[in-house]
């Protein structure tokens, strides 16, 4: 009785905050409503839509025993008390992506990205990595390829893989692209980020050889060279000397960042990838919490209008209406294709008891939804004005504080050259004009929380630079361990046809496979650099398209098992969001490929730049006949790449419905459990 | 639970995000399931996870 009544004022909360939200016009709403709407959302979920899917749905049993019982070994199957595991799988899934995609969707207000970012996990994104997570575990922790062959056939398997190879291709491009929007032409942001690499190195032989083992130590040390490497990072900026040394154009950085992933994913993973590992794991889950920290201390009012008329399409940050295209720009928060790799990676090896399969599968993804709601609030409530400064293309708000207020007051958000240089001075940088892609905005807004609790202005250059590090640093991170990853995927794929090549341990191969990797993602990388409409609007789209696409992906094998499993009747839990998704993703590809706007169509652009071609002009900002050819290129790979995403996804739409029907046929359930012998 | 548990599940926690599984429970289990062979000492063992997490096919985080 007390129990209900305590969920009854669960609800009413939630929904007196969720009005709030939406129906206040005219007066700022404060941030703590947003977090209040999202966690009493987020509560009530768990309690009844997450424990429907657990019992009803799936049928967990407690009594079951899980791989890490069956298979234990000490090593990779380890039952594991289900708080340390949440906190591993948290860790892994949570990174930039949800960092990034709502600060860009801010363009539209924080309403409509608040409330996909809300829906979109309760219903897409956490019923898929929890049952993703019951799927791998059922069936020794194995991993989504093998899951999606063994369930779906060889066909469907090798289909996944190729997509799942591509999807990190551009994630791989569009982080890296974030990190050079973040570092270009700032000393202070490179010089700390490039400290990092002599702090790696010292770390990984400490733990290599004076103390192995002692992570916490080890980590303690290399925060300390960090912090002293940020307050260092100064006087490199203030000194014009020292600063010449640091500062890059985005074409160097690109260059610069393409030699060290294929010189980082070669070296042995003691040196460089693993202590940088445990500073970014540590900094991402500390910066966390201080944001939250932050956010419920300062609660700060939001300055962005709910909606803006961006809304409705025309946005300078990235092309395209609401729908579809809020709906791939918030992946990760809402719904991840990518977490249904981690799903289906360590953690079902390490679960101790089905029953915890819902807190860690289904708990874990909606505190990385917090995540994204938080770096919404950072977005919206810095001054509108100075975020379109940050994040519109320089062809949009040219390069200097007077063209961009003047082009951001044009767009209805009044603001002054002077607001746009204070605000750069306050962070320590030349300028902040287009700088898209996240990192930056979101550390602006940090930087202004943090500040207010400790050391003001003062230290407000301190804080946005601890920021852009603490992003560079896991970004870095991730492209140096998703070439790896990347590396072995194509070894695989390549190794069907060759088998010789899935040597792993080979030199040869291993050399091929990294420098395949790391040309594909420079290859984006280097076109997003050089793209007059700033990269982001290009890459992010595809990277949205491609994320939601392996979600589709993994949802479809959700349903496919459901049929299996002989509980179709709860198969619209898996049906209803696989259906939405394909409904974005597909009508976004669609758009990209066929819309006649050059502003959205990869194929229309293409044609504009053909035309200009035939008539011998150039077309700005190309500013010679290479630089024409080089944008029909992009547009035609572009274009290509989505037409690749759009046959993937297809194609396991249809061996999905042929499994299920299949599966109806059956008189018994046809699923493909492991059981312990 | 006690201040000293909850360092200690931190601490297990802490070290887990980034691929160490508990020692303790590594030779919890070659003791009761493989007393005849030699446990890796720890070094070893911090060494293979390492490996594991980093070097292998399991590579995989999030973007």
């Amino acid at each position: 009785m007390l129990r209900s009544a305590a969920w009854v004022a669960v609800a009413l909360l939630g929904a007196v905050a969720l009005a709030v939200v939406g129906l206040m016009r005219g007066e700022p709403v404060n941030a703590v409503w947003i977090v209040i709407a999202a966690v009493c959302t987020y509560l009530i979920a768990y309690r009844f839509y997450a424990r429907f899917i657990a019992r009803r749905v799936l049928g967990l049993d407690p009594s079951r025993p899980t791989p890490a019982i069956t298979r234990a070994d000490g090593l990779d199957f380890v039952a594991t008390d289900r708080r340390v595991l949440f906190g591993h799988h948290f860790a892994a899934i949570a990174g930039a992506g949800p960092l990034v995609g709502p600060v860009l969707a801010a363009q539209m207000g924080y309403l409509p990205g608040m409330l996909w970012i809300l829906a979109g996990v309760v219903l897409a994104g956490a019923v898929q990595d929890f049952i993703v997570l019951f799927i791998s575990m059922r069936r020794e922790g194995r991993s989504l390829g093998e899951l999606i062959r063994l369930e779906m056939g060889a066909v469907a398997g090798t289909i996944a893989l190729l997509g799942t190879f591509l999807i990190m291709v551009i994630i791989l491009a569009v982080l890296a692209l974030i990190v050079v929007k973040a570092l270009a032409g700032s000393p202070w942001g490179m010089f700390t980020v490039a400290a990092t690499i002599p702090l790696a190195l010292l770390m990984g032989g400490y733990s290599r050889w004076v103390r192995p083992g002692r992570i916490g130590e080890v980590s303690l040390l290399g925060v300390i060279g960090l912090v002293l490497a940020i307050v260092y990072g100064r006087a490199v900026a203030a000194s014009p000397g020292l600063a010449a040394w640091f500062t890059f154009t985005p074409v160097q950085l690109c260059w610069i960042l393409i030699g060290y992933g294929a010189v980082a994913a070669l070296l042995p993973v003691w040196l460089l990838l693993a202590p940088r590992d445990y500073l970014s794991t540590f900094l991402k889950i500390g910066a966390i919490l201080a944001l939250a920290v932050g956010i419920l201390v300062v609660a700060p009012p939001l300055r962005m209008p709910a909606i803006t008329p961006f809304a409705f399409g025309g946005g300078p940050v990235w092309s395209g209406s609401l729908f579809p295209f809020l709906f791939i720009t918030i992946a990760c928060g809402s719904v991840s294709g990518f977490h249904a790799l981690i799903a289906s990676g360590t953690t079902p090896k390490l679960i101790a008891n089905e029953g915890d399969a819902k807190f860690i599968g289904y708990g874990a993804m909606l505190a990385e939804s917090m995540v994204a709601i938080m770096a919404l609030v950072c977005a919206s409530m810095i001054d509108p004005g100075v975020y379109f400064a940050m994040n519109s293309p320089a062809a949009v708000v040219g390069t200097d504080a007077a063209s961009a207020a003047h082009a951001v007051s044009a767009m209805g958000f009044a603001v002054t050259p002077e607001t746009i240089t204070a605000v750069a001075h306050q962070v320590g940088e030349k300028t902040i004009i287009s700088r898209a892609g996240g990192a930056p905005t979101l550390a602006v807004g940090m930087a202004q929380l943090f500040s207010r609790i400790a050391g003001g202005p003062a230290l407000m250059a301190f804080w946005y630079h601890f920021a852009i590090l603490f992003e560079a640093l896991f970004i870095l991170t991730a492209v140096d361990a998703g070439t790896r990853a990347c590396r072995f995927m194509l070894q695989d794929l390549i190794g069907l046809a060759a088998p010789s090549f899935r040597n792993a341990t080979s030199f040869g191969p291993s050399l091929v496979g990294t420098l395949l990797c790391v040309g594909a993602w420079g290859v984006f990388l280097y076109q997003g650099v050089t793209d007059p409409l700033g990269g982001v609007n290009t890459l992010w789209p595809l990277f949205g398209i491609s994320n939601q696409m392996l979600a589709a992906i993994a949802l479809t094998l959700a349903t496919v098992v459901l049929f299996r499993m002989k509980r179709e009747r709860y198969a619209w839990v898996t049906m209803v969001p696989t259906a939405w998704l394909l409904i974005c993703t597909l009508s976004a590809g669609a758009l990209k490929l066929a819309s006649g706007d050059p502003k959205v169509g990869f194929l229309a652009h293409a044609a504009k730049v053909q035309a200009a071609l035939t008539q011998g002009k150039l077309l700005a900002p190309a500013k010679s006949l290479a630089d024409m050819h080089t944008m029909l290129f992009n547009d035609r790979i572009d274009a290509a790449l989505t037409a690749v995403f759009m046959a993937v996804v297809l194609a396991i739409l249809l061996l999905g419905i042929r499994a299920c029907r299949a599966a109806l046929r059956a008189d018994r359930p046809t699923v493909h459990e492991l059981l312990a012998a | 639970m006690t201040l000293r548990n909850l360092w200690r599940g931190l601490v297990e926690a802490g070290r887990l995000m980034v691929g160490q599984s508990s020692y303790r429970a590594y030779r919890a289990h070659m003791a009761a399931h493989h007393p005849d062979d030699a446990p890796m000492d720890e070094r070893a063992f911090f060494r293979h996870r390492q490996e594991a997490r980093y070097g292998g096919r399991n590579g995989g985080r999030c973007c």
